[in-house]
């Protein structure tokens, strides 16, 4: 069995044993540092790869195919390619505010990626308000994204940028009351209560149709947030070139990339864990026998099983659906998901108080 | 109340657009054996162009050495970005007539945007596009084609 609490407990002790309290914590806090930076950076390159080759099946291609084993090195060639680029920033350009920007994009991933449960042990930040936290804190890189497009000094990253924030705040609506469905169900905030809540039966079945709507709301309002087609009025290339970071180039530019992806891998993540289950196994309410042939599957499988399904999910929609336009964009929003999360919480509000969810 | 029938109408048609389409995708994905695309270097060989491909402008030339072009620069003023330049001169008959011909057609590859317009304006067919289309060069002089060959003549009965 695949299991992270001996090697995060072994950890805590060995360190515990050898430094003072206030010694651990400060390792524990680097330690956790590094591993989420290495995981950011691993988790981009997979994703990069994953979108390729999945865009190229879709359109009947063949993908990257060159460099390394099927294009696997493809990625990290054109990240050196990045990383070999001038840094350069446009002489009209706001020059504290150009190099803040991607920062406050990355870092704002780095906070939210903090409380996802990737397995009972692997949790960096449990705290009592997770979801809640979650959704403040990336909703930030909407700041992040109007700095970089008002700093460019630039009319296609301004327009692109002030897009991307009309859609951001009213998308963050939407996606904030699906979430707050699940909340209402599991009656906590706190991730790791979210899961064990789910130990019978995920959300999804348990929940009747409320949280089907809620499940389908979130990953579209999701997609929205994450500024991916066929959401993506911030980069529209074919009519504001690139957006927000049209003159962003080398790595100030790949941070954005980075952040892009990561922040799609913990948008999946929580719709995994609060509408999936997260890392609890797919079990039925009373089958003894089944629920435990199911426990043999170690809880990072399942977590990474259910979040990949939901980031190809997400892949899909972006290689079928043509780009809207911003005025279809809002009235999505504002007259359509809006309305039925309202309604759709009313009826989840019945069902609990009335208790007829499982 | 009619509204709201319209309304849930929209969005359930809408669902099964979209359902449609995802359909399409998933299929490609999950069949996506049958690639579409050319693998070019290795396929070299059997490499499959279209019909109306336009790879550069070449001047076909018959066994004879002849080809057919009168000089009459109608692909040199149809050209929008001066590629082509047409240096004629006198040429004398048998008979001592005077008669004009090209010296050279020079043809300037790098500036060429594969518009087709001298292809159209050709009165004679003399120009035609070729599928050849790997054309990089480490020399910008190599791009500078002259596309009659030398000594050729006009072809008779082209006027």
């Amino acid at each position: 069995m695949l299991e992270f609490s001996g090697v995060t407990g072994g950890i805590h002790n060995w360190l515990s044993a050898h430094f003072g309290e206030t010694g651990t914590m400060l390792m524990e806090m680097l330690i956790a540092g590094v591993v989420i930076l290495l995981g950011m950076i691993l988790m981009s390159f997979t994703l990069g790869y994953m979108e390729r080759k999945v865009a190229a099946f879709m359109q009947l291609r063949l993908g990257p195919n060159r460099v390394g084993f099927k294009g696997t090195l493809q990625i990290i060639a054109d990240t050196l390619k990045l990383l070999f680029k001038e840094s350069f920033a446009p002489g009209t350009s706001d020059k504290l505010l150009f190099n803040l920007a991607p920062f406050i994009v990355v870092v704002v991933t780095m906070l939210s990626i903090a409380p996802l449960p990737i397995d009972p042990a692997l949790q960096l930040f449990d705290i009592n308000i997770g979801v809640f936290y979650v959704s403040s804190v990336t909703s930030i890189s909407v700041i992040g994204i109007l700095v970089a497009g008002w700093s460019s000094n630039n009319k296609y990253s301004l327009l692109g940028a002030m897009r991307s924030g009309a859609q951001i705040v009213s998308y963050e609506l939407s996606a904030g009351i699906s979430l707050v469905v699940i909340v209402a169900f599991a009656g906590s905030m706190k991730f790791s209560d979210i899961v064990l809540s789910q130990a019978d039966a995920w959300w999804i079945f348990k929940g009747h149709i409320p949280a089907l709507i809620a499940f389908v709301i979130f990953i579209i309002a999701g997609t929205a947030e994450l500024n991916r087609a066929p959401f993506d009025m911030a980069e529209a290339e074919s009519e504001l070139t690139g957006g927000f970071h049209t003159e962003y180039p080398g790595m100030r530019f790949a941070m954005f990339l980075l952040a892009e992806y990561v922040n799609l891998f913990i948008l999946a993540g929580i719709g995994a864990t609060l509408f999936l289950g997260g890392w609890m196994p797919f079990h039925l309410w009373d089958l003894e026998g089944f629920n435990h042939v199911m426990d043999y599957i170690p809880p990072v499988v399942w977590f990474f099983g259910k979040t990949f399904f939901l980031i190809f999910v997400i892949m899909w929609f972006r290689w079928t659906f043509p780009r809207l336009r911003i005025d279809q964009l809002l009235t999505l929003e504002w007259k359509y998901l809006m309305p039925i999360s309202l309604v759709n919480l009313i009826l989840v509000a019945l069902v609990v108080i009335m208790g007829w969810h499982f | 109340m009619r509204y709201l029938a319209v309304y849930i109408g929209t969005i359930i048609r809408s669902i099964r657009s979209l359902w449609k389409g995802m359909r399409i995708t998933g299929y490609y994905f999950t069949h996506h054996k049958s690639i579409i695309t050319q693998q070019y270097p290795e396929n070299k060989a059997t490499l499959q162009l279209g019909d109306r491909f336009r790879g550069e402008v070449v001047m076909p030339h018959n066994d004879a050495n002849e080809h057919r072009c009168t000089g009459c620069t109608a692909c040199e003023l149809a050209c929008p970005n001066g590629t082509i330049k047409i240096i004629s001169k006198w040429e004398v008959s048998p008979e001592g007539k005077k008669k004009k011909a090209i010296d050279e057609f020079v043809y300037h590859l790098g500036m060429c945007t594969f518009c087709n317009l001298c292809i159209i304006s050709c009165p004679t067919d003399a120009i035609i596009m070729s599928k050849d289309f790997e054309h990089s060069s480490y020399d910008r002089k190599s791009l500078t084609k002259i596309l009659n060959k030398e000594n050729s003549t006009l072809e008779k009965g082209v006027e």
